[in-house]
């Protein structure tokens, strides 16, 4: 589904990432984790299409189409999707029109018709329910005054109405309340399916509780240094990443 | 020194057109009101055109525009083949409303057939009102709107013969909101003088809408001085919308005066125009008086919007709250200056200010000037000022969920002008502005809107 290769990329002038390798097939879960400074943020970014981050080098292959060549509006219809480390507050955007915007774009993209108003509010009541998030934020601007559960909540939200075929979750799961954080992973665990993937960024092992991943790598340097299964993760947590440095010279 | 000739030679010539067309001016008026004439003529050379050594028209100068200007004045009323009925139903669908047209500034029955106001409700040509209602006119006149303070109300007052006169009885609500359709219409470049009196009486009620629109391509300057006496309880909204091609100075001053416990909106919409300068000055003088004020500027071009708006906070307990909004393009220009004077006594005041601009372009510029003078402790008073462009992480983040950026730019640009449309409270009228901001940001108004279909002609 996603090949990287080589992956180079800077942000005002300096290089954050330093030639990532990583592949990801359908039906996986993989988590990427790492010191703070890593690249981490980065690579998210890179991949949904933030134009403040410039690849420098390598190549990006989604679904056998070249990813660095879309703008992030095409790679989110070509079935990408970004779960925002900070999701942005936008007054005066209602939810309501931000999503169906949004929805109708990617059918527009698909060649499908747009949905009516009935069937629109019909589906946003069905992926409420199943990320359990308040009746009552869908009623509002983007994300404003959304505290910090909420506005992870509304991402799952926006993930479940858009579908994607592969999620990048940002560190989803910082700042989160332990039923929060249930629901947020409950939500990614509902949405997975043999036909799509997730990424999870995260710092802490704690989201492992809830979600089983099928690989976990460590970011270090801008490079992949580690890669194993979830044991890496329960490692990690026990000792750091002081033994990880130490591996690479440090 | 050059300079200072040039605009001693534009005010000459004003004069000279003044002097030559006396008679033309004062034609049919009655002597107490074409004696105000005179003393305003002398303020106005005294003062000489508004320009940036002019600290309240630091922001437009006009200099150049009085400079260069050679117009045919509009000492009487043109004749017309427009009918009412075609000039706004597009704009306005299904909008009820009670229509008033007038055209280069002058008022004619022809164009205004009857409408059922409530009983004692006054709608009439300004001249004909300085004759038949004169006890109203003589007793307001020039009293909010003086020409010895700012040279455009002298130059006003100096010409003005003709424009509108509305007066609403005590205890008297018009449901049916009043659209005023200023129309700009002419072979020739024309400048236009027009002058207004609203009284609304104790515990009216009244919904008004300006609405200026230029009809032909030809240069236009209208200097349009609108008095507002807003009397006690009573509850005024007006909404302004200004969308005339960009070979127009609209130069607007509205002088109102709130007595005890009224509330007032004003909501001034700039769609289009080549310089517009609103001056507003709101004079709360009674207590617990109200006042909500409102603009929303989008410019593109080489346009030029400038509101100045000046509070006076005369007695105690009253509010004001401002909310200044500019959107502007390519290369036009925006200013806002907004000051609030609290009188010594004016205790209890609440008085607030914002003004928010978004820069599209490099070129763009905005000068915002918060001028705010207390004389005693026992107020509440805030401004705040930013200029600043689209927010790129909110783009970004609209974007990253498949809106292209075109349209994503768009939802931001309606999203930040709408929280000045939403302080409308005539829910239908807000939906037809909302509409036309939305196709004013996607490019899709024509200058003058259903009326430009005219000027192609």
């Amino acid at each position: 589904m996603l090949v990287i290769k080589d992956l180079y990329a800077r942000v005002e002038g300096k290089d954050i990432l330093k030639g990532i390798n990583l592949t990801v097939n359908a039906g996986e879960v993989h988590v990427i984790m790492g010191p703070n400074g890593s690249g981490k943020s980065t690579l998210a970014n890179v991949l949904a299409g933030n134009t403040n981050f410039e690849v420098t080098h390598g190549t990006a292959i989604f679904n056998g189409k070249d990813l660095l060549e879309m703008s992030a509006d095409v790679r989110a219809k070509e079935g990408l999707f970004l779960g925002f480390q900070y999701p942005v507050e936008i007054p005066g955007v209602s939810m309501v029109n931000f999503l169906k915007t949004a929805v109708n774009e990617h059918r527009k993209y698909r060649d499908q018709p747009a949905l009516s108003a009935g069937d629109f509010l019909k589906l946003m009541r069905e992926k409420k329910a199943m990320v359990q998030i308040d009746s009552q934020l869908t009623n509002r601007s983007v994300n404003e005054g959304f505290s910090g559960g909420e506005k992870k909540k509304n991402e799952i939200f926006q993930m479940a109405m858009l579908e994607p075929t592969l999620a990048i979750l940002d560190e989803t799961d910082s700042g989160l309340d332990i039923d929060a954080l249930r629901i947020v992973s409950n939500g990614v665990n509902l949405l997975k399916t043999p036909n799509n993937a997730t990424i999870l960024v995260t710092h802490y092992q704690r989201l492992l509780d809830y979600i089983v991943p099928d690989f976990v790598h460590v970011l270090y340097d801008g490079r992949i240094v580690k890669s194993a299964g979830k044991e890496l993760a329960l490692e990690l947590e026990e000792k750091g990443y002081d033994w990880i440095k130490k591996e690479q010279g440090e | 020194m050059a300079e200072v000739l040039d605009k001693t030679t534009t005010v000459r010539r004003i004069s000279d057109i003044y002097e030559l067309n006396l008679s033309k001016i004062k034609d049919s008026l009655p002597d107490w009101i074409n004696s105000s004439r005179r003393p305003a003529l002398d303020a106005f050379q005294r003062m000489g055109i508004p320009g940036f050594k002019n600290e309240n028209y630091k922001y437009t100068d006009l200099t150049r525009l009085f400079e260069n200007e050679n117009f045919r004045r509009a000492f009487k009323t043109d004749e017309f083949d427009v009918d009412l009925k075609d000039v706004f139903s597009c704009d306005v669908p299904e909008f009820d409303t009670h229509l008033i047209l007038v055209v280069n500034g002058w008022y004619d029955e022809s164009n205004n057939p009857s409408s059922s106001y409530p009983e004692g409700v006054i709608i009439k040509s300004f001249r004909k009102a300085v004759v038949e209602n004169r006890d109203l006119v003589e007793k307001y006149y020039g009293k909010l709107a003086k020409a010895g303070t700012d040279p455009l109300i002298a130059l006003n007052t100096a010409f003005a013969q003709d424009g509108l006169f509305i007066y609403i009885p005590d205890n008297t609500h018009i449901s049916k909101p009043l659209q005023l359709i200023n129309i700009l219409r002419s072979e020739d470049d024309l400048y236009v003088t027009q002058r207004n009196l609203i009284i609304a009486g104790k515990n009216s009620q009244a919904k008004i809408m300006f609405c200026d629109h230029t009809l032909l391509p030809q240069n236009f300057i209208i200097n349009n001085v609108t008095e507002f006496e807003i009397g006690e309880d009573a509850v005024i909204d007006i909404y302004s919308i200004q969308n005339q091609h960009n070979k127009t100075a609209n130069l607007t001053g509205l002088y109102i005066r709130q007595q005890r416990n009224s509330h007032l909106v004003t909501n001034a919409v700039s769609l289009h125009g080549g310089i517009i300068r609103n001056n507003l000055n709101v004079l709360l003088d009674g207590e617990h008086a109200e006042a909500k004020i409102c603009g929303l500027a989008l410019s593109d071009k080489n346009q030029h919007v400038d509101n100045y708006t000046f509070i006076e906070h005369a007695k105690p307990n009253c509010q004001s709250n401002q909310l200044y909004k500019n959107i502007l393009d390519d290369s036009s220009t925006g200013g806002f200056t907004g000051r609030i004077h609290v009188a010594p006594h004016a205790v209890k005041t609440q008085a607030y200010q914002r003004n928010n601009n978004v820069l599209l372009t490099n070129a763009a510029k905005m000068n915002t000037k918060p001028q705010l003078v207390i004389d005693n402790d026992d107020v509440k008073c805030s401004h705040g000022a930013t200029v600043g462009s689209i927010n790129e992480e909110a783009l970004f983040y609209l974007q990253s969920r498949g809106i292209n950026e075109k349209e994503a730019r768009l939802m931001l640009m309606f999203a930040f002008a709408h929280e000045v449309l939403a302080e409308i409270k005539v829910d239908k009228l807000r939906d037809v502005i909302d509409k036309l901001v939305n196709k004013r940001l996607r490019g899709e108004v024509s200058k003058c809107h259903s009326c430009a279909l005219d000027c192609i002609r």
